[in-house]
């Protein structure tokens, strides 16, 4: 009978020594883009770059050798009534060092651009974000509800989303 | 179960498969195109139980919003809550005593090897061998028997609150866990001789549904689908939280990143949360079960992200509040989302037959999915 | 002791008798008849209980228990339902094939029942071809599967019964060459001769090597053959419908589900006769006292038996290993089964020609 043989690797990764602080990234951040926005408090950096900017930004957080973010584990979209925001949380597997990009969308016109060719797990996420939000990610391979059916009026997430037969006000 | 949808132009056949399905992964329903009888394109058609969890929460209070997610991940319904609480923690900045912090993990643990016994009968009855379901759940009962007696319900275990748990364990609960570990010890062996060593069951899953490992971070992947092929994803390791970071357990890792592959990183993560329990059983500290916390919780203005290893993977809790006793928006990271999401890429060019056994391997809960 | 030949010989004389040869034979064919019926009936109850009974201690449960005592009378309770169930013919199926395709398939089940001789002198037709015949006449339950595929008017139905049409052909190669090892061995195809040349053993024994080589290879291939799992893959629930059998319902259905069974028992009953002697007792050489107790055992037991431990084995089978993909079935036969029984057959000839079995 086998044994299983549990290989593990040690947590000191290749490369875990190069992981940046808050610090370490905020520059990195300045010197990609010079006029790059933070907000404080949290414990990752956040940063919130502009729509326009986003894909070559979300490009160079790839491709880039010392920061080479190539995990997207959370993509979500919050309704603030006034506008919409696009929160990114990434994390590196090689240097495990976290970022989270927000980027503020039109709440009358939220479109974005898509960056499923870059982390392919973006595929079905931005689909979810459309169908419950209504924001359109520009060169999507295939952008369709997925949740609710495919003939659902309404963006259903939407903070100002009525739904007199299904939702119940207390 | 399977009805023709058409052909395409170029002559592929388009059948559906689900969402009724005859093993419990629940109501997926996937859109295959075949040539002949290799796969061409799959494509997984949601929301059948979309409960909509996300808007739901955010009426729900601070304390009433973590069992609904044992309703997402049911199989892993502890380790879902263990996740909400502790983030609801992070934002209040409470304490967590000594002994709950243990008896979570113990809790989690057994959580993970129910899960994965599920997972075991489940997939080999998808290969066709129905015997190994009966055996998984026999062992299964045991499990649900010391939850039923502590927590008070056999899968759905609401037992987390922020700050601690709900009760104190049940007198009998270590010697039975005890017994659970001499019996489970024997089992696992068991199931090697029944299904891994069988040449039937290696060569079905032995190549098929290969993911490599650039591709699993690329899909996002998570838990034992990611370790298959190689990524070191393991929350207990990178990001601990309770006792983990004093308990001593190895992260189980594969390389081949096909079905087998997946298959025997839960195997070893089973032997693994067995070596847990047994490390934690022993050494139970006295004291509060539950940290002192005020009635109605209202978490200050701001974000809170927190992360738990579920058996499927990894459970994101992503709170923002306003500084009311109700969220303002919660979104839930789930781990069978983005598994799901490599599944066209693992089953083109295979056979149906081979797509069973990657999907039974993915081990997908679909209210998990769908939340 | 107890013994068949004694009630048929003396059923023969006393009809002889009375009527005369003419009468008389066409009342044994009568009787027969009957009895073979009954025996399909009979056998199907039993091996229908007997299955869910061993799986069901197989996955540490009980089994059917409430119906009768015991859960006796569940089959019975199974037949009844089935038969008053409403049989439906699916729209644009070929009526005359659809209806005729079950009653193919019984009566070839039926008609290979004629060479197996359940005790001693109890046969109902001892030809000289008789396992020429048993081979010749299986292959036609084959007609019977593709003709149900075919007329459902279903698309699943005709894949289902292609895969089955294709699984039955190719193992009927693999069973056919493992029993020529063993006529190699006898050197007649008359089964009562088989049988009577097992007087000092049964040839898996004595025919060692190449004989148990072509007993596994044997029981493989009739495990295919009758669609069983591990090889049951165009009935496999869990990834296509039911195979060629699913848009009959009612009788129709009952009857498929009956030759099924019997199938194996047939199947199995040809494997004990071949390799583990058919109603011959456990002969050991010449150990006269040993043979002599063995003798007393009545012959129909020992033919019951050793059938029912090969269904209890195939049954096994079923309960314990996972399914094959099409491509790895025919894999395993035409790759691996194919050659090993050719090569065992050639074996079987030399070791037959030097004289070097027991």
């Amino acid at each position: 009978m086998n044994k299983l043989k549990c290989r593990q690797k040690n947590n000191e990764l290749p490369g875990a020594e190069l992981k940046m602080t808050n610090e370490e990234l905020k520059q990195c951040m300045l010197e990609l883009l010079p006029d790059a926005a933070f907000e404080e408090g949290g414990e990752w950096l956040v940063v919130t770059p502009d729509a326009t900017q986003w894909k070559r930004f979300a490009l160079q957080l790839r491709e880039f050798s010392t920061l080479h973010f190539d995990y997207l584990f959370c993509l979500s979209c919050i309704d603030w009534k006034t506008h919409f925001t696009m929160v990114y949380h990434f994390t590196s597997t090689k240097f495990r060092h976290t970022l989270v990009v927000k980027i503020k969308l039109d709440r009358t016109n939220p479109v974005i651009d898509t960056v499923c060719d870059i982390w392919r797990t973006a595929e079905f996420h931005e689909r979810e974000v459309y169908d419950l939000f209504g924001v359109q990610f520009t060169h999507h391979p295939d952008l369709r509800r997925l949740f609710m059916t495919d003939d659902w009026k309404g963006w259903p997430l939407r903070k100002d989303y009525e739904d007199p037969v299904n939702m119940i006000k207390l | 179960m399977i009805e023709e949808l058409g052909t395409t132009e170029q002559g592929d056949l388009v059948i559906n498969i689900g969402p009724q399905h005859p093993s419990t992964h629940g109501v997926l329903h996937l859109v295959v195109t075949l040539s002949g009888e290799t796969i061409k394109n799959v494509e997984p058609h949601l929301g059948y139980i979309h409960r909509s969890i996300e808007k739901m929460c955010e009426s729900l209070t601070y304390r009433q919003f973590i069992y609904v997610t044992s309703r997402m991940d049911y199989l892993s319904s502890h380790i879902n809550n263990h996740g909400c609480a502790l983030c609801v923690e992070k934002g209040m900045q409470i304490e967590v005593p000594p002994r709950a912090q243990v008896i979570r993990v113990l809790m989690d643990e057994l959580t993970r090897l129910a899960s994965h016994q599920l997972w075991w009968g489940a997939m080999a009855m998808d290969l066709g061998a129905l015997t190994p379901f009966f055996h998984a759940f026999r062992e299964r009962e045991a499990i649900n028997e010391i939850m039923e007696e502590t927590c008070g319900a056999r899968l759905t275990m609401n037992y987390m609150v922020p700050g601690g748990v709900m009760f104190d364990l049940h007198p009998n609960f270590q010697n039975k866990v005890k017994d659970f570990i001499q019996l489970f010890k024997s089992k696992i062996d068991e199931y090697d001789e029944m299904v891994t060593n069988n040449i039937i069951f290696q060569s079905r899953m032995k190549n098929i549904g290969v993911l490599s490992r650039e591709d699993a971070i690329s899909y996002g992947c998570s838990g034992p689908t990611a370790r298959a092929s190689g990524v070191n994803c393991d929350i207990r390791k990178l990001y601990p939280y309770d006792v983990y970071a004093s308990t001593k357990f190895d992260e189980v890792l594969e390389w081949k990143g096909d079905c087998f592959a997946r298959y025997m990183v839960r195997l070893g993560e089973m032997r693994q949360s067995l070596s847990i329990i047994e490390q934690l059983i022993d050494n139970i500290p006295e004291g509060d079960f539950q940290a002192k916390t005020k009635a109605v919780l209202k978490l200050p203005k701001g974000e809170f992200y927190s992360r738990v290893e579920t058996a499927r993977g990894e459970f994101g809790v992503y709170i923002i509040s306003e500084g009311a006793t109700t969220p303002y928006r919660i979104k839930f990271r789930s781990p069978g989302f983005s598994n799901l999401s490599a599944l066209n890429h693992m089953a083109k060019g295979h056979k149906i037959g081979d797509m069973i056994a990657i999907m039974g391997t993915l081990d997908l809960v679909i209210p998990d999915i769908d939340r | 002791m107890f013994s068949l030949e004694g009630i048929t010989a003396s059923l023969h004389n006393w009809l002889n008798s009375r009527f005369g040869p003419t009468p008389a034979l066409v009342v044994e064919m009568v009787i027969v008849a009957v009895l073979a019926i009954s025996l399909f009936a009979v056998l199907g109850l039993v091996l229908v209980f007997m299955e869910r009974k061993v799986s069901a201690y197989m996955q540490i449960r009980l089994g059917p228990n409430r119906v009768g005592p015991a859960g006796l009378l569940q089959t019975a309770a199974d037949t009844l339902k089935l038969a008053v169930k409403e049989g439906l013919t699916p729209n644009g199926a070929d009526k005359l094939l659809f209806n005729l395709a079950p009653f193919l398939v019984i009566v070839v089940s039926m008609l290979i029942l004629a060479p197996i001789a359940f005790a001693k002198n109890f046969q109902i037709w001892d030809l000289n071809i008789g396992v020429l015949y048993i081979s010749a006449i299986s292959s036609l339950s084959v007609v019977g599967i593709l003709m149900a595929g075919w007329a459902s008017n279903n698309k699943y139905s005709l894949l289902g019964a292609m895969r089955s049409g294709a699984q039955i052909v190719s193992y009927e190669l693999s069973a056919g060459l493992s029993i020529l090892t063993i006529i190699v061995f006898s050197g007649s195809l008359q089964l009562s001769d088989i049988i009577a040349s097992q007087q000092d053993g049964w040839w898996i024994f004595k025919g060692h090597i190449p004989a148990i080589i072509a007993f596994v290879i044997f029981i493989i291939a009739v495990t295919a053959e009758t669609n069983r799992a591990p090889f049951d893959l165009a009935e496999a629930e869990s990834e296509l419908t039911a195979g060629f059998h699913t848009e009959y319902s009612g009788m129709r259905f009952a009857l498929f589900f009956l030759a099924e069974y019997v199938n194996i028992f047939i199947v199995c009953g040809i494997g004990a006769t071949l390799f583990l002697g058919g109603w011959m007792p456990l002969h050991i050489g010449h150990w006269e006292g040993f043979n002599h107790v063995m003798d007393y055992i009545p012959s129909s037991l020992w033919f019951m038996g050793k059938t029912f431990f090969l269904i209890f084995v195939i049954m096994w089978f079923r309960w314990t290993f996972p399914r094959l993909r099409i491509d790895q079935l025919l894999n395993l036969e035409w790759k691996y089964l194919l050659p090993i029984s050719m090569v065992n057959l050639l074996l079987a000839t030399i070791i037959a020609i030097t004289g070097f079995h027991f």
